[in-house]
C-alpha cells in the first residue's frame, strides 16, 4: 500500500472531526472519497499534506510515517495537494505559476541561477496544452475564470509530479462540458500516478469511480465498495438525504 | 513596450544625476552642498531597494530596515571618529579612560567595512530565523520589528552604550586620508553614491527577474502553496531578509560621510515608518518606484521644511493617505495608468475620424 492511515484522530475544539480506523490507498489507485458536508473529507488530506495536525495515530506513506513532518517535506516526499479553492498564485503569469511548480532543485541557489530548459519548456507547454491552458500563458493567473483557475491549480500539481495527489472538489464551479474533460484527465493521470478525490458530482463520480469509493460520514468510515454497492446502499442514501437510520444512529 | 518603457526611465535618471547635476555644479549653478544632499538621496534609494525586496515582492513589512541603516552608519562613524583621535571626546566627558572592546576593530578601514556589513546581517538572521521559523506574519511581523527597533532607538539613546546617546557621533574630519569637507572628496562620494545605487538596483533586478524573485512574489501571493510546493519558504524569507539588511547597511555607510552626523534619530520610530513610505508612495513591487520614491519624498522634504517647514509630517502623511485610498501601485503604477488611458483615448479619437 503506498498510504496507510490507521486510528487517525483529529478534535477541533472538543468536537471529533474525524475518528477514522482504516483507510489505504495502492499504488495507480484513483480513490473517490464522498459524504455529507463536515464529514472530515477535507480533513483528512488536510493531515495527509501536513497542514493540519493530527491527535493520535498514524499516517505511513511509502512505508514512512509522516504525522509530525511539515508540509514542505511532506510535499517533496512526493504528495501534492489541490485545495477546494482554487490556491494559485493571482498576481504572477500563467507560465510563472506553472515554472515554480515544476519538479527540479527547489533550494536559493538553484532558483536564483536558474535557466528554463528546453525540457523544462516542452514539459510545461504539453502539461498547459492537456489543460488548455495555452492561450493564456501570459496572462495574470487571478485574470483567469474559476473553472481555468481549477485547471492551473491542477496543472501545478501534475508538474510537480507526486506520487499521490490529493485532489479536493477539482469540478466545482465548472461545465458540465469542463467536469467531463477533468473526468477524462484524472482517469488518465491515474495510469501513473496514486489519486484520492474528494468529490460531490455524482455524475461525476461515476465517470471517474473506476475502484473503490469511500464514504465518510462524521468522520468516520461508513463503508467503501464500488461505485454501484455505494449508490445503491440504504445507509448512504439516508445519509445524503438526511433521513434517520438505526444503522447510522450506531456509527 | 515594457523594455522601452523602463530603458526611458533609464536614461532619464543617468542623463539627471550622472550629467546634469554634476554638470551644473562644475558650471556653477548647484552648490556643492546640493549636489552631497543627492548623494545622500541616493543612499536611502539603496536602502529603499532592500524594503521593496522584503517588503514590495515577499509581503513582509519589516519595520526594522532603519536600524540596520543605522547600524552600517554607526560602524563608519565609529571608524571616522578613531581616525581622529585615540579616545573621543563623548568618552572623555564620560570619564571613560580606555577604548571599549567593541570600539577597538574600528581602527582598522578594512575590518570596520567588513563589520559594518557583517554585524547587520548576521543580526537580520538570527531576527528572521527566529520571526519565520516561528510563523510570525503580516501585521506582527511589522508590530514586532517596530518594538525592535524602538528598542535599539533606546539602547543607543543611552550614554552606557557608549555610542554617543543622544547626541550620536559627529564632527568627522578625514576618511582614508582625504579630507571630508574638500568639494572633490564630496563629489567623488557623490558619484560613489550613485555607482553604489546603480549596481543595488541592477543586482536586485537579477533577483527580481529570477525563479528566485518568482518565488518571492508567489510567498507574497500564496505562502502556504508555495510550501506546497516544496520550497522552504522560510529559507527564501530569511535570504531577502538579509539581502534588504546588507543594503539598508550598505546605504547608512555611504550616507555618514556626506552627512558628518549620525545620531539614533536616523532610526526612531518616525523614521522607520518613513523609509517604507517611500517605497509606499514610489510604488511597490517595482524596483524603479522604490528608487524615485525615495528620492523624490527626500527632495520633498528638503523642499517643504524650508517652505512650511512644521507641516511636514501632515504633507507626507496626506500622501500617504491619497497613495493608499487612491493609487495602490504608487506613482509608478499613476504613471502606468495615466500612460494607458492617454492611449486608449488616442485610440479611440483615431477610430472616430477614421
Amino acid at each position: 500500500m503506498l498510504l496507510t492511515v490507521n486510528n487517525l484522530s483529529v478534535s477541533f475544539g472538543g468536537v471529533h472531526a474525524l475518528n477514522l480506523d482504516h483507510f489505504s490507498v495502492g499504488e495507480k489507485e484513483l480513490r473517490v472519497i464522498i459524504g455529507p458536508n463536515g464529514a472530515g473529507k477535507s480533513t483528512l488530506l488536510d493531515i495527509i499534506c501536513g497542514k493540519t495536525r493530527a491527535d493520535s495515530g498514524e499516517v505511513t506513506f511509502k512505508g514512512k510515517q509522516i504525522l509530525g513532518k511539515n508540509e514542505v517535506t511532506i510535499a517533496e516526499m512526493g504528495i501534492g495537494r489541490k485545495f477546494q479553492k482554487p490556491s494559485i498564485f493571482p498576481e504572477l503569469t500563467v507560465y510563472d505559476n506553472l515554472l515554480l511548480a515544476v519538479k527540479t532543485k527547489k533550494d536559493i541557489f538553484s532558483t536564483l541561477f536558474f535557466r528554463v530548459t528546453p525540457a523544462i519548456a516542452d514539459r510545461i507547454h504539453s502539461v498547459a496544452m492537456r489543460l488548455q491552458l495555452n492561450g493564456v500563458m501570459y496572462k495574470l493567473a487571478g485574470a483567469l475564470a474559476h473553472g481555468q483557475k481549477q485547471w492551473l491549480e491542477i496543472a501545478i500539481v501534475m508538474l510537480q509530479d507526486p506520487t499521490l495527489m490529493l485532489i479536493d472538489e477539482p469540478a466545482a464551479g465548472m461545465s458540465d462540458e469542463e467536469t467531463e474533460k477533468t473526468g477524462g484527465l484524472l482517469l488518465e493521470l491515474a495510469k501513473t500516478h496514486s489519486i484520492i478525490v474528494i468529490e460531490h458530482d455524482m455524475k461525476f463520480i461515476e465517470q471517474i469511480a473506476n475502484n473503490l469509493v469511500t464514504v465518510l460520514v462524521r468522520g468516520k468510515r461508513l463503508m467503501e465498495g464500488t461505485f454501484d454497492e455505494v449508490k445503491n446502499d440504504q445507509r448512504v442514501i439516508d445519509c445524503y438525504l438526511g433521513r434517520s437510520n438505526a444503522q447510522l444512529e450506531t456509527l | 513596450m515594457k523594455t522601452n518603457n523602463s530603458s526611458l526611465y533609464y536614461i532619464l535618471f543617468i542623463a539627471i544625476f550622472a550629467i546634469l547635476l554634476p554638470a551644473g555644479h562644475l558650471s556653477g549653478f548647484l552648490s556643492i552642498n546640493t549636489i552631497s544632499i543627492w548623494g545622500r538621496y541616493f543612499c536611502f534609494a539603496i536602502a529603499a531597494l532592500g524594503i521593496d525586496l522584503i517588503w514590495g515582492y515577499t509581503g513582509i513589512l519589516s519595520m526594522c530596515q532603519a536600524f540596520f541603516f543605522c547600524l552600517g552608519s554607526y560602524g563608519i562613524a565609529m571608524h571616522l571618529v578613531l581616525q581622529k583621535t585615540a579616545l573621543p571626546d563623548f568618552m572623555v566627558w564620560n570619564k571613560i579612560t580606555t577604548l571599549p572592546f567593541f570600539w577597538q576593530p574600528f581602527n582598522s578601514f578594512s575590518l570596520t567595512v567588513i563589520l559594518c556589513m557583517l554585524i547587520p546581517a548576521a543580526l537580520a538572521f538570527l531576527i528572521g530565523f527566529v520571526l519565520f521559523k516561528s510563523r510570525i506574519k503580516g501585521v506582527y511581523m511589522a508590530i514586532i520589528t517596530q518594538a525592535l527597533t524602538l528598542a535599539m532607538w533606546l539602547i543607543f539613546l543611552r550614554n552606557e552604550t557608549n555610542l554617543g546617546g543622544t547626541n550620536g557621533l559627529t564632527d568627522f574630519k578625514t576618511l582614508l586620508g582625504f579630507d571630508l569637507a574638500n568639494t572633490q572628496v564630496k563629489l567623488a562620494l557623490y558619484f560613489i553614491s550613485f555607482t553604489v545605487l546603480c549596481l543595488a538596483y541592477m543586482a536586485c533586478h537579477r533577483i527580481t527577474r529570477s525563479k528566485f524573485g518568482k518565488v518571492l512574489q508567489a510567498i507574497r501571493d500564496s505562502e502556504s502553496r508555495v510550501s506546497y510546493t516544496a520550497y522552504h519558504t522560510v529559507n527564501f524569507k530569511l535570504a531577502v531578509f538579509v539581502v534588504a539588511a546588507l543594503l539598508a547597511a550598505v546605504g547608512g555607510m555611504l550616507y555618514l560621510p556626506q552627512t558628518g552626523i549620525i545620531t539614533p534619530g536616523r532610526m526612531d520610530v518616525k523614521a522607520s515608518v518613513e523609509m517604507v513610505m517611500w517605497v509606499a508612495l514610489g510604488g511597490r513591487g517595482n524596483l524603479k518606484g522604490a528608487v524615485i520614491g525615495a528620492l523624490l519624498v527626500n527632495f520633498l522634504y528638503s523642499v517643504c521644511t524650508s517652505w512650511f517647514p512644521d507641516s511636514w509630517l501632515f504633507i507626507l502623511g496626506f500622501l500617504f493617505v491619497i497613495t493608499v485610498l487612491y493609487f495602490d501601485k504608487g506613482l509608478i503604477g499613476l504613471v502606468t495608468t495615466l500612460r494607458a488611458r492617454i492611449g486608449n483615448l488616442y485610440l479611440k479619437t483615431a477610430q472616430t475620424t477614421n
